[in-house]
């Protein structure tokens, strides 16, 4: 079965981040590589986001087009990411999200079709 | 219908359904599809078996109904159809495949109320109705559980089978948290509760059934104890009016000594597994007080220690007010109230935190104190038998 992967940062994640020292932060980048590169087989692609203040939402539910500034959720957590991952079954994506190495949470949504 | 013909047909549907429902999701390999037609084989035998009789062969019964409609409803599903039509039954009578029946059901990515909703309809054959009835929410709350639940399992792929080694422990105390949380329902429920002890037995339906299917899992017989031990003292918990008697005040010739003999036996068992867990803990608490000729010769030492272990293994305030509550007879109300309200913080919503502060406080004299926190503790709880019990002690005061 194909799942997304959609990975979510935390304030509390973003600041732990940023008092990191270079070296600090390589390390935490290199397991995020690991884990990529150890999951390869079951791993169709993954994309990285930049952060919620470069987003721009669009709706189009009120007539004419409503253009705004940041995410269409403002919450405490926010989409960093996804990977798209083809496994046997929901166990399967469980047991592989729980190895994942960095943002503290990650939603798993099965790909419809 | 007589209570014995409704206990007996209530019995025969538990021991049949889980088998017909784990059979029937092999065979087509469609959770969803074969829990439906178990459902209406199971609603069936409730309308045809009081009049009829139950047949000899139960679960043939079931099986013939269910397949009848599985061939009729599948209709647009070939595949499912096929496997339904040159099915034999029984089909593979030497395994019990109802383990993964309950993995299923109790699988972590459900929500907890559609866990204990599933595991009593598929695992124990209840009705949408039946469940209803013994949780008392409408019963279009449970159907809406169920099929969203079930929605869940097919959408989300949630696999119908044993889980791994690595994921064992963890998989396992989410089904013992189910059946834990079902018989605390019938056990002591937080709302009025028609009459009837159907959900007691499904929980130790339940809990047997696992000890059978896992016998080498200590916290599986620890539960299984807990459960039988507590129903061993059932017929003593309650006045003729439905109001709790408390344990100092239970008849204990009224305990079932047997069952408790036999409970014990079966912790002794767990423990010889030297893997200690909660259950075992709270079980062996339970056999304390079980054992004990009277109150005034419980072995309060022991149940101080057996809370403190509790506690080391899973931190929590409810635990640490019962080590309060058995420290009182070991060293005192004075000692054991400041241990109680260290807790205050934390367990101020909770009735027994005021109850307990209630008798303490009563114990060193000070009633005004006592009548307030017995006050707190009645506006707390929504169980019938406990509000009348604190109610008398507030008029007693």
């Amino acid at each position: 079965m194909k799942y997304v992967l959609m990975f979510a940062d935390t304030e509390q994640y973003a600041a732990d981040l940023a008092t990191m020292d270079e070296a600090e932060r390589e390390r935490a980048y290199a397991r995020v590589r690991q884990w990529f590169a150890d999951n390869a087989g079951r791993i169709r692609g993954h994309v990285h986001l930049m952060p919620p203040h470069s987003a721009t939402t669009v709706r189009l539910d009120r007539g004419e087009p409503v253009v705004t500034d940041g995410p269409f959720v403002e919450g405490k957590e926010v989409i960093s990411g996804f990977a798209e991952i083809d496994v046997a079954d929901l166990d399967e994506a469980l047991r592989l999200v729980k190895t994942w190495p960095a943002c503290p949470v990650v939603e798993i949504r099965p790909v419809a079709g | 219908m007589s209570q014995a013909t409704q206990d007996e047909l209530a019995r025969v549907v538990r021991e049949h359904a889980g088998r017909l429902a784990a059979s029937l999701v092999s065979l087509i390999g469609d959770f969803p599809a074969a829990e439906d037609l178990v459902q209406d084989a199971i609603e069936a035998a409730l309308s045809h078996w009081p009049n009829e009789g139950i047949p000899s062969n139960p679960d043939g019964w079931l099986y013939t109904v269910a397949r009848r409609r599985g061939l009729d409803v599948l209709r647009r599903n070939a595949r499912h159809r096929d496997k339904l039509a040159i099915a034999a039954w029984p089909p593979r009578p030497e395994s019990d495949d109802r383990l993964r029946l309950i993995f299923t059901c109790c699988h972590p990515a459900l929500p907890r109320s559609a866990q204990i909703a599933l595991t009593l309809r598929v695992v124990c054959g209840l009705t949408t109705a039946q469940i209803a009835k013994a949780f008392l929410i409408p019963e279009t709350t449970v159907a809406q559980r169920i099929t969203r639940a079930k929605r869940k399992i097919s959408d989300a792929g949630i696999p119908y089978r044993v889980p791994d080694a690595d994921e064992w422990g963890a998989r396992l105390s989410e089904v013992l948290t189910v059946v834990y949380l079902l018989f605390n329902e019938a056990y002591l429920p937080s709302t009025p509760q028609p009459a009837g002890d159907n959900l007691a037995e499904d929980a130790d339906f339940l809990a047997t059934l696992l000890s059978g299917l896992m016998p080498a899992e200590p916290e599986v017989l620890g539960l299984l104890a807990l459960i039988r031990l507590h129903r061993a003292r059932a017929a003593a918990r309650f006045t003729a009016h439905g109001e709790i008697i408390q344990l100092p005040h239970q008849d204990r010739a009224l305990w079932d000594h047997d069952a408790i003999a036999e409970a014990t036996r079966l912790l002794a068992k767990a423990a010889g597994l030297r893997r200690p867990g909660p259950y075992q803990l709270q079980a062996a608490i339970v056999a304390v007080h079980a054992e004990a000729p009277s109150f005034a010769d419980t072995d309060w030492q022991q149940i101080v220690l057996l809370y403190t272990m509790l506690d080391g293994l899973n931190p929590s305030p409810v635990t640490k007010l019962h080590r309060a509550i058995a420290l009182r007879y070991v060293v005192g109300p004075e000692e054991a109230l400041s241990e109680v309200d260290l807790l205050g913080g934390v367990l101020d919503g909770y009735h027994l935190w005021h109850a307990t502060r209630a008798e303490l406080l009563r114990d060193l004299g000070h009633g005004e104190r006592a009548r307030e926190a017995d006050e707190r503790a009645l506006r707390l709880t929504a169980n019938p038998a406990e509000q009348s019990l604190l109610r008398q002690r507030i008029s007693w005061a």
